[in-house]
């Protein structure tokens, strides 16, 4: 702390646009106020969420396995154990199934009830406020709601079946099938040829059960989808959309070459939004299927909680959440670069 | 100039920390003269901390009978705290509990199946005080059977106070259901398998099953291990003296395998409970679970129920105990003491008991006090093969059920049995017991 940058690394983060040297050449009143309140929550940062990143990722590699620490070296054996884990594959499969299903599904559906709302309709207001209004409610009653509205004797089944729909009643979340190319099929024989015959299996395949989770996921946050894309199309100058409708554009036209490109940046926000959600997705599962019939429903939140404080895998639990970490960085870090990007060109 | 002015901001932030950890410190301080008081001469005061998964019906009403009685074999004046937390056998409370512990807060006293639940998680990590001293002062080592000792023991010394004892293999069925199908409720597998494709092809489920909470397939689970096996072969699977690769277990296994093709498609959206109503409606004809099922049938006045030991399993006892004791470092000690001379007592058990559904861990209870299914279960009690409960904790360690947890979650939907085999073989391994 001999320079006279040594609190440069302590108030940057707050405070990105300052006149640096000059800053450090007075500080006035209110500038030490302005610090003394922010290096309280500096701290608290510095040690409860990096502190404890760099205690979870200790305690992954070492060899604690019951309630009493032991914080033996072990490599990266926890992780090489995980991932041969049958339940974690499980995970990974239902992860990246639900993250594709959740982000596709809440995309279409908010652009394209965004897309309704825009023409001006009267009630405007009373629209936006219901389709937004899942938002308000959390994701574990969302998923205690749900699971009553899927319940194979109950709800939307006993809807189907007093309406003469009988046939189409669904085990939603108990259904056990994961739907996969199997090994005998032409396709499965095809991908043997072209060397992925592992792919024909159920670890590559989508768990039935999981959609069940996707729609009550999508419920709730599709309305803020719409509401981002909202923005993003009052946003769009008006000349745009007239030139090309005196271009003789039709509206899907309109939305599909005008609107659409220029709301790409909402889009790919959107989608970092949804994906981190999804990604860590917990209270929803806990509450409406937990692990579901043979997996079908787990999550590596999940898994880790119940490995950690029910089965004492302390390592392996951390380790999992460390995965978890780097799953969500690699979504968010290069979002991060890229918007700090965009800002600076600004 | 300025870098006196940087640790002048750096001391000004950190004596304004200090102040808001003093004064939160202040807080517990004051909660914490309650405690202190426990010197009075009169007796006992303060609060006793009681740790428990017992929300519900017969259990809840249980454990108030016995915070009644406290008061009676505890004089002074000590405020009980019921601390529950729902749902799951007590997988939940354990999830909570174990935060507790290892946080430094731990209860007063808590609940926890007797066997290496407790011992391999508490014991041998050196979080629980021994209780060998109020063992000889209340002279429990005659009133309680050898087997329990064994179980609740570490290194000779007992570890916590056993308040009941449950039975695993029961098999329940509707009695009009059966009649009407001229049917004898079946004792060995080949009759099981028998019985139930009769009932199939007259339209009834054979076996309910409520499986949303996973621990009810690792329960049936362990009693077709027990049926298969034979005591001394299921004693041996947690011992690593059967092999869990063999041929035997396959056998088991697939007999497993066989049963799960008998129940109700719904299994997966239903709790234990739920699969007991089936079996009261006479949409399903059997369902095996623990004789807590019996205080349920009491409890929806349901009285049409029989009962038998689950195939294989005649004159076994498959058992499971809720037992209390002191962790280290709990809050007001002498209290807890008091707590476990209240729930090891003759009156205590026989309030407790009658209400939860279970039976005595003493053995010299009033059995007038208990139903006609109690009756017969503390006379089977006292002359059937004691084993341990896998799915209640007592045959092995929380980290082995659970890999086994997971193993049967995935096996319940794809009955892959070799694969299943290969994954039990692997825990044992994982657990240290097997090599």
């Amino acid at each position: 702390m001999d320079s006279e940058a040594a609190p440069k690394p302590e108030t940057a983060p707050g405070l990105p646009r300052f006149s640096v040297p000059h800053f450090l050449r007075r500080l006035s009143p209110e500038r030490i106020a302005s610090l003394a309140l922010i290096v309280p929550s500096v701290i608290a940062v510095g040690v409860f969420v990096y502190g404890f990143i760099g205690w979870s990722a200790l305690v992954s590699v070492s060899e604690w396995n019951s309630v009493k620490p032991d914080y033996t070296f072990v490599g990266l054996s926890n992780f090489k154990e995980l991932f041969g884990h049958f339940r974690f594959q499980a995970d990974i499969r239902n992860t990246v199934v639900f993250t594709l299903l959740f982000v596709a599904a809440c995309l279409t559906i908010g652009l394209f009830l965004a897309a309704l709302l825009d023409r001006g309709i009267t009630g405007e207001g009373l629209f936006r406020s219901i389709y937004l209004f899942p938002m308000a409610v959390s994701f574990i009653v969302t998923g205690v709601a749900w699971r009553w509205l899927l319940a194979p004797r109950a709800g939307v089944n006993l809807l189907l079946e007093r309406s003469g729909l009988g046939p189409l009643k669904q085990g939603w979340y108990t259904d056990p099938t994961v739907v996969h190319v199997t090994s005998g099929s032409r396709l499965g024989e095809a991908l043997h040829d072209a060397g992925l015959g592992w792919l024909a299996s159920p670890d590559f395949g989508i768990p039935v059960a999981m959609i069940s989770v996707v729609i009550a996921a999508t419920w709730q946050m599709s309305g803020f989808v719409m509401i981002l894309y909202l923005a993003g199309l009052r946003a769009i100058p008006e000349e745009l959309t007239e030139a090309a409708r005196v271009d003789g554009a039709t509206e899907f036209q309109v939305l599909r070459h005008i609107a659409l490109p220029l709301l790409r940046p909402v889009t790919l926000s959107a989608m970092i939004i949804l994906g981190h959600v999804s990604l860590k997705i917990y209270d929803l599962v806990v509450a409406m299927t937990q692990r579901g019939p043979g997996f079908a429903t787990d999550v590596p939140a999940l898994f880790m909680f119940e490995t950690t404080f029910a089965g004492s895998h302390f390592a392996r639990g951390a380790a999992i959440s460390i995965v978890m970490l780097f799953s969500v960085s690699f979504l968010i870090i290069p979002y991060l670069i890229w918007s700090l990007r965009r800002e600076a060109r600004v | 100039m300025r870098s006196w002015r940087f640790w002048l901001l750096i001391a000004l932030s950190l004596v304004l920390l200090l102040t808001l950890a003093v004064a939160c410190g202040e807080d517990e301080e004051e909660e914490g003269v309650t405690p202190g008081a426990t010197e009075s001469p009169a007796g006992l005061t303060g609060e006793l901390e009681i740790f428990s998964w017992w929300t519900t019906g017969g259990e809840a009403a249980g454990l108030e009978a016995l915070f009644a009685l406290y008061p009676d074999k505890c004089p002074g004046d000590v405020e009980i705290v019921n601390a529950t937390v729902a749902g799951g056998a007590g997988f939940n409370a354990r999830e909570v509990l174990t935060t507790r512990m290892l946080g430094g807060d731990p209860p007063g006293s808590f609940q926890v199946h007797m066997g290496h639940e407790l011992t391999d998680t508490w014991v041998t990590t050196d979080n629980m005080e021994p209780l060998d001293s109020l063992f000889d002062q209340e002279g429990w080592s005659d009133v309680f059977p050898q087997g329990v000792l064994d179980i609740v023991s570490y290194q000779g010394k007992p570890y916590s106070v056993p308040v009941n004892i449950h039975r695993a293999n029961v098999l329940w069925y509707n009695k009009t259901v059966f009649e009407d199908n001229n049917l004898e409720p079946p004792t060995t597998f080949d009759e099981f398998f028998e019985v139930a494709d009769a009932l199939e092809a007259a339209g009834i489920t054979p076996l309910a099953l409520g499986d949303v909470e996973v621990w009810t397939s690792v329960h049936l689970m362990e009693t077709v291990l027990l049926g298969s096996l034979g005591a001394d072969a299921y004693n041996g699977l947690w011992t690593g003296e059967t092999d869990w690769s063999g041929p035997e277990v396959t056998a088991a296994l697939e007999n497993f395998s066989k049963m799960l093709s008998y129940v109700n498609s719904d299994h997966s959206s239903l709790s234990w409970d739920q699969a007991n109503d089936l079996v009261i409606s006479g949409d399903a004809a059997m369902t095996v679970m623990g004789d807590w099922a019996n205080a349920d049938y009491e409890a929806k006045n349901f009285t049409d129920y029989g009962w038998a030991p689950t195939p294989g399993t005649d004159g076994m006892y498959d058992a499971l105990s809720d037992t209390f004791g002191l962790p280290k470092g709990a809050p007001n000690p002498d209290a807890v003491t008091c707590w476990l001379r209240l729930v090891g007592s003759k009156e205590g058990q026989e309030a407790f008991n009658p209400l939860k559904g279970s039976v005595c861990a003493r053995t010299d209870c009033d059995s007038s006090l208990f139903n006609p299914y109690l009756q017969s279960a503390i006379e089977d009690w006292k002359s059937d093969t004691i084993v341990p409960s896998l799915a209640h904790g007592a045959a092995a360690s929380q980290g082995w059920v659970t890999e086994i947890v997971d193993a049967a979650t995935a096996f319940v939907t794809d009955k892959d049995v070799a694969a299943f085999q290969g994954r039990l073989a692997d825990a044992c391994v994982g657990a240290e017991v097997c090599s």
